[in-house]
């Protein structure tokens, strides 16, 4: 195991959630890197790579999260990505990733509800990375 | 090139050879369709076989000779209501008789040609019904299409309405693990937090109560002449405690006659979602001019900041629900995304205008023209 701290990027246009997650997730050992928006994070992978990467769903767009996946994927393909969304209830955006359609679209290893407990995550994100 | 499908049902072979000579290679088009339309022909000797057809072949326009062998016009019509195709009927009849035209457009047949009858009747006839078809078509497909955009709203209002909720649940669960300690001073920007993202939630509420009461239509409007000066001076100051925190000057002018016969609840929305924009999207020290005038036939109402501006690109958006410009500097400011988009469709209601006009870093300028009647 390294001993160097893992850098985990956060995206979340909702300040006040991202700021949540990210003591969350320090709190948790990691470093962190967070942005607010498809755009700044976009900006972050250019000049970062991150160990993995929390990326909320609705941003900028309804789909921004999709489409940050998908370029996060192709800069870095072996960079474990987490989709995270209070969508799913209230939209009907019904999507998981445990069919091969959606694997294939929605690029991200792992879909999240928010409002998930630190433990979990800190499970999730350890599977994630192979701790 | 689109391809309407049409089925002729008659016993009459040359009829049904007629039809097809004058019909085939000819194609209709209007300016309002993106597509020409040509026709495919299918014949039918008899209403059964017409009925054979029609379930299992995509058929558009039905041409239906009453007199038929077995079962009669009629019945084939009354068989295709029941069967609810999309689809519609033009009756052909051996001689114009009044009585069937009249039960056959009854019974849902778009109309009727009494036979015989010349290439150019048809083809004018097909004209009318093909137009017929396809704006039925456009309507029912711009019904589905407006239930889309409800649901759409449906889903970014739960998520508006939603994230707040997590945001404060988040922070109220920080606060029960004592996640800073025990002090409560460490908690305070997570307090301030909550109380912010309370209010938006509030500022979204009454913003969603004003549309729903427009959009129900149900809200009696109490039309009568009323000062917009006043209306004016109330917006301004209700928005006093947050200019004040700016340090931004508010001022109003008027100029010549500033009644107009309105409804006051609903000139105080447009007036307050204006007016504590400019207060809102302004800088430090900024100003705000509000300026009403008489114009004989309409009044004008300008309302100019000294604010943030924004970009041509986001001014296209701004009218749209939900739409928050998102960049820094708009970044600490809370809105629901509803205001202009309610005042624009209160705006509508008096069929006025409202224009932009907008500078990044230099300020923006809405401009309301409301007709007086």
């Amino acid at each position: 195991m390294n001993d160097e701290k893992k850098l985990i990027l956060l995206v979340d246009d909702d300040v006040d959630y991202l700021f949540q997650l990210e003591t969350m997730v320090k709190n948790l050992g990691f470093n962190v890197m967070t942005a607010e928006s498809q755009m700044e994070a976009e900006k972050v992978l250019e000049t970062t790579k991150p160990d993995l990467s929390i990326i909320d769903l609705m941003m900028e767009q309804e789909d921004s999260g999709f489409i940050l996946a998908y370029r996060a994927r192709k800069k870095y393909p072996d960079m474990p990505i987490i989709i995270a969304s209070a969508a799913t209830a209230e939209t009907g955006y019904n999507f998981d990733l445990y069919t091969d359609n959606n694997k294939n679209w929605i690029k991200a290893d792992l879909y999240l509800e928010k409002g998930i407990r630190s433990d979990q995550l800190h499970r999730e994100i350890n599977k994630l990375l192979k701790i | 090139m689109a391809t309407l499908h049409i089925l002729v049902v008659d016993d009459e072979p040359g009829i049904r050879a007629g039809i097809n000579r004058i019909l085939h290679n000819y194609i209709v088009s209007y300016p309002f369709m993106d597509e020409d339309i040509d026709f495919n022909l299918i014949d039918a000797a008899t209403g059964e076989e017409a009925i054979d057809i029609l379930n299992t072949a995509p058929i558009d326009i039905v041409l239906l000779d009453n007199k038929l062998p077995g079962m009669d016009g009629i019945e084939v019509l009354e068989y295709i209501n029941q069967q609810q195709f999309d689809l519609a009927v033009m009756m052909i009849t051996s001689y114009a008789s009044l009585d069937l035209a009249l039960d056959a457009t009854k019974s849902g047949a778009y109309n009727f040609m009494p036979k015989p009858f010349t290439s150019q009747e048809l083809r004018s006839n097909i004209d009318n019904v093909s137009k017929h078809l396809f704006l039925k078509r456009m309507t029912r497909k711009m019904q589905a299409e407006g239930k889309q955009i409800r649901f759409q709203f449906l889903s970014v209002l739960s998520h508006e309405l939603k994230s707040p909720i997590n945001a404060i649940e988040g922070y109220l669960k920080m606060m029960q693990e004592r996640q800073m300690g025990d002090l409560i001073n460490d908690y305070d920007r997570m307090i301030d937090r909550s109380l912010a993202r309370l209010n938006g939630m509030r500022n979204l509420i009454m913003d969603l109560l004003d549309l729903t009461k427009m959009e129900s239509g149900k809200k009696e409007r109490k039309l009568r002449e009323i000062n917009l000066q006043t209306i004016a001076q109330t917006a301004m100051d209700t928005m006093e405690p947050y200019s004040i925190q700016k340090n931004v000057t508010m001022k109003l002018h008027t100029d010549g006659n500033t009644y107009l016969l309105a409804d006051a609840d609903e000139m105080e929305i447009i007036f307050n979602n204006l007016v504590s924009n400019a207060v809102k999207y302004n800088k430090e020290n900024g100003l705000v001019d509000i300026y009403l005038k008489d114009k004989n036939n309409s009044l004008e109402i300008t309302i100019s900041d000294t604010g943030i501006g924004m970009s041509q690109q986001d001014v296209e958006l701004i009218f749209k629900d939900f739409v928050r410009i998102k960049n820094s500097k708009t970044k600490a400011i809370t809105g629901s995304g509803l205001g202009l988009s309610i005042t624009k469709k209160m705006i509508d209601q008096y069929n006025g205008t409202i224009d932009v006009q907008s500078q990044l870093d230099v300020g923006t300028s809405f401009v309301v023209s409301l007709p007086r009647h």
